[in-house]
């Protein structure tokens, strides 16, 4: 069954003038951690404030939880945002901050919503401390926890992890999981490859204004057979496997190296099917089999490439 | 009105360094009075120009100026505007709440020092005439200045435009142009409160009390309008 849709995009589309930043997106999201991702000028955050109710689409339809995002601040009752500017009036305390968007948030009991969201970000020590006097990385922690506080069903981050230290990016990313297994969606952008590969398998690809690619990457990798898939081969006969894989339609080349085998196959499935088989012809034993191309940064440069 | 949105306001206006700028204006302005009252305690000839053009020509504008477009226009500029916006807030509530926090500053911090100055001018009364034309002046200047702020990334400028343009140039010359001059409301609102003969009023009252409200009402519609229609700027990354 699939997941419902809590984000929808319809055809969308946003121009300034004569400059097309998002062209005919049509996208879904459901429940789930997904990354957001592009180049430089892809359209990212373009398409984050779209969402967010904070940039009319030039052109489509935008709905979030069932109702458009657009001049509708009850969008805000389910969405949280956390913006990629980091400005927060300094004088407030952490505390005040959170508890401040508890209340604008109209929440029956604010100091309770205000304490947990901030006992999530790991805050509660420095709940006291002035804004002013935090690091870029605590800031992004207390906007956070004030986008948290009404415990919303969609959360839209924008660069989330910028600023934070390893410590607080394992926490930050465990935070996200745990939102999404507790059924929220959860839609970050990053511009770090490595963020998204640990935080999500499921991305949205934004390449010059267009959705390029959706979905796990790993598949995504998969169905781009013009490309041939990049696999590295140990086995007890390195070279005897070599000519016997050279003899088979669905590997395009084969390179002998000191760690093994570089094996490119057009096929993925032909060749996932055929290499067992091969090995017990040959009376190999095979030791490992990497694909070496899977990686989200693999696809994206392949989907940037193309 | 939002409690929330109206203390953090408040805090983030009076913390800013260009309020603490206007300080002297007022005391320049009481100063001023009583020196004037020192030397000469017929205000004939001194009353007119630091009541008018002094203290309705000046003070009561920049500081209507300065903290109507800081309520919301810093904020923008800043982003700091997001922590309220991206809640369920009615966009009118909080320009309702923004708009009663300027004007309730800027009528205490103009009508204040003016009720001062007519007290040493003329009476008590005089004072009070001042001060209650000062608290229709605020609300006017801060309804158009909050909407300038959404209407433009330099209401600073066009607003110290249409003071200096329009208010203090054009009103002097146009007659037609006094009928959009927020200077000439409180004017005639001094003039007919106080029935002294320093002030003349150019525009009838029924024209400042209705303009007045045109423009409180203008300002606060359009600014409602632009704030549902807020737009993030920022990179495309």
């Amino acid at each position: 069954m699939n997941a419902p849709s809590i984000v929808e995009l319809r055809r969308v589309s946003r121009w300034y003038g004569n400059v097309v930043a998002v062209n005919d997106v049509t996208m879904t999201l459901g429940p789930g951690v997904t990354g957001l991702l592009g180049p430089n000028g892809a359209g990212k955050t373009t398409l984050l404030h779209m969402m967010a109710g904070f940039l009319a689409p030039s052109r489509g339809e935008l709905t979030v939880c069932g109702q458009p995002a657009w001049r509708n601040p009850d969008v805000y009752r389910t969405l949280g945002l956390v913006a990629d500017r980091e400005a927060v009036h300094g004088f407030l305390t952490a505390w005040e901050f959170v508890l401040a968007s508890a209340r604008m948030h109209g929440l029956t009991q604010p100091e309770q919503a205000a304490r947990r969201a901030l006992a999530h970000m790991e805050m509660l020590d420095t709940q006291h401390r002035r804004l002013g006097t935090f690091s870029k990385g605590m800031r992004q922690r207390t906007r956070v926890a004030a986008a948290l506080v009404h415990q919303p069903e969609v959360l839209i981050l924008d660069e989330p992890f910028n600023g934070m230290d390893p410590r607080q990016r394992m926490h930050m990313m465990g935070l996200l999981h745990r939102m999404a297994d507790e059924g929220a969606t959860v839609l970050f952008s990053s511009h770090i490859l490595e963020e998204v590969e640990q935080v999500s398998g499921t991305v949205q690809v934004i390449v010059a204004g267009r959705l390029a690619a959706s979905g796990d990457y790993r598949t995504i990798r998969r169905l781009m057979t013009h490309r041939p898939h990049v696999f590295t081969i140990r086995s007890t006969d390195d070279r005897r496997l070599a000519v016997a894989l050279m003899g088979q339609p669905a590997v395009a080349g084969v390179d002998v190296g000191p760690s093994g085998l570089t094996v490119r196959a057009g096929d993925y499935g032909a060749f996932a099917r055929a290499l067992p088989k091969i090995a017990v012809r040959e009376g190999l034993r095979v030791q490992q089999v990497t694909p070496s191309d899977e990686s989200l940064e693999s696809v994206f440069a392949y989907l940037v490439a193309s | 009105m939002n409690g929330t949105v109206a203390a953090i306001t408040t805090r983030a206006l009076l913390g800013r360094r260009r309020f603490a700028v206007l300080l002297p204006l007022p005391l320049l302005l009481v100063g001023l009075a009583a020196l004037a009252h020192s030397l000469e305690p017929d205000p004939v000839d001194w009353g007119e120009p630091i009541v008018v053009s002094l203290g309705f020509g000046a003070v009561l504008p920049l500081i209507a100026l300065v903290i109507g477009t800081g309520v919301l226009g810093s904020e923008i500029d800043d982003g700091t505007i997001l922590h309220i916006l991206a809640t369920p807030l009615r966009r009118r509530d909080i320009v309702l709440t923004k708009l009663a926090v300027a004007v309730g500053i800027t009528a205490v911090a103009s009508a204040v020092p003016m009720f001062l100055t007519g007290l040493i001018t003329e009476s008590a009364r005089f004072g009070l005439g001042l001060a209650v034309a000062c608290a229709v002046g605020s609300i006017a200047y801060c309804a158009v200045f909050i909407a300038l702020s959404l209407l433009t990334r330099r209401p600073v400028l066009l607003g110290l435009l249409y003071l200096l343009i329009w208010e203090g140039v054009l009103g002097n010359l146009l007659s037609g142009s006094r009928l959009l001059s927020v200077r000439q409301y409180v004017v005639t609102i001094a003039a007919d409160t106080t029935s002294s003969d320093l002030l003349n009023s150019r525009v009838s009252l029924p024209v400042a009390i209705v303009m007045s409200a045109v423009f409180l009402v203008g300002g606060t519609v359009l600014a409602v309008d632009r704030l549902r229609s807020f737009t993030l700027t920022g990179e495309t990354t």
